[in-house]
């Protein structure tokens, strides 16, 4: 197949897969489970200073800045204007304009607030920011993001951090459908074939943190999503057949030899 | 003087600049972004931005995060 980048906002990224920095068992593991993945975008959390102590060893300085563009997001933020400050100190801090926009709306399930989220999307818009808004599956909510000016949709799986899979792949399937801007599917994957699930369904990338980070082998986990990642998105450009209830045999009917009783000229005695 | 210094009261001789605050702090203003009263200040204007007493100031970084 030709080269098949992911394009957004004129950038290139060669990795459709989008790894997060967060829960790693440590700096290093992170890393190397980084190279696995074959990521070229990553997410990054923007949170105070710890200033009794200092001590702790930085983030950026285990992310290959040569190789990895850093995507700031806004977690945890419940109102639109705590999201717009958060992005706004990101953008300070990486000097670059692009933002993966949060607004939570529900402690438990820490879905999308999303009018909240339309609401900072087109405040950080005007404001010249690439926005990559994390939303609910919701074809209506991802038009009118697009609408608003956001660079990419990115639709749940599932809960954050839930490994529950694509809950519901035919919102999925329509928001792709019916978006003229890359579709990345953010949270929800618990595994491999959930990856591949996203991808299949057309989704131009998919962002996780947990499933990688908190597998027994991150590093492993890693390359296997990368392997889904880059399976699933053949199989789509592949073009799968369509589904049926009954068989279809994939071996021929003529030719075969003659079943025995025919051969024996007949059952005897029959 | 008395500011606010990400969410706690913290004592400094002042006014002080952003850069003098970074330096007291020994934090490398490189890898941090500063909020002065809500607003985010340009890395090039820490050298003129002073902080007086009372000031509210937020110094954020990079962390793990998905």
């Amino acid at each position: 197949m030709t080269s098949d980048p992911l394009v957004i906002a004129g950038r290139t990224f060669r990795s459709r897969l989008v790894v997060g920095t967060g829960k790693y068992p440590s700096n290093a593991v992170m890393a190397d489970a980084h190279r696995a993945s074959g990521a070229d975008m990553v997410t990054v959390a923007v949170r105070r200073m710890n200033l009794t102590d200092k001590s702790k060893e930085s983030l950026i300085d285990f992310i290959d800045r040569e190789q990895i563009f850093i995507l700031p997001n806004t977690a945890a933020c419940y109102t639109a204007e705590d999201a717009i400050r958060t992005a706004r100190l990101g953008r300070e801090v990486g000097l670059s304009n692009w933002v993966k926009l949060e607004v939570i709306g529900d402690e438990r399930t820490l879905f999308p607030d999303n009018i909240a989220l339309l609401e900072a999307t087109r405040v950080l818009v005007s404001e010249g920011f690439v926005v990559l808004p994390y939303t609910n599956d919701d074809p209506v909510i991802c038009r009118k993001l697009e609408e608003a000016g956001a660079a990419a949709v990115m639709p749940l799986g599932a809960p954050i951090g839930s490994g529950l899979g694509i809950q519901n792949p035919n919102n999925i399937r329509i928001i792709k459908e019916q978006a003229r801007v890359p579709v990345i599917v953010d949270a929800g994957v618990g595994t491999a074939s959930d990856a591949a699930i996203a991808m299949e369904l057309g989704a131009d990338g998919v962002l996780m943190n947990t499933a990688i980070a908190l597998a027994d082998d991150p590093v492993a986990m890693a390359s296997a999503m990368k392997l889904a990642v880059e399976a699933g998105r053949l199989a789509y450009r592949a073009g799968r057949i369509p589904r049926r209830s009954h068989a279809a045999a994939s071996s021929p009917m003529d030719g075969r030899i003659a079943p025995v009783a025919a051969a024996a000229g007949g059952r005897a005695g029959a | 003087m008395t500011i606010r210094l990400n969410g706690e009261p913290y004592d400094i001789a002042g006014p002080v600049t952003i850069s003098a605050l970074l330096a007291a702090l020994n934090i490398d203003p490189r890898i941090v972004a500063v909020e002065h009263n809500v607003v985010v200040v340009k890395r090039q204007q820490y050298d003129q931005t002073m902080v007086l007493e009372g000031d509210e100031v937020e110094i954020v970084r990079f962390v793990g995060g998905g």
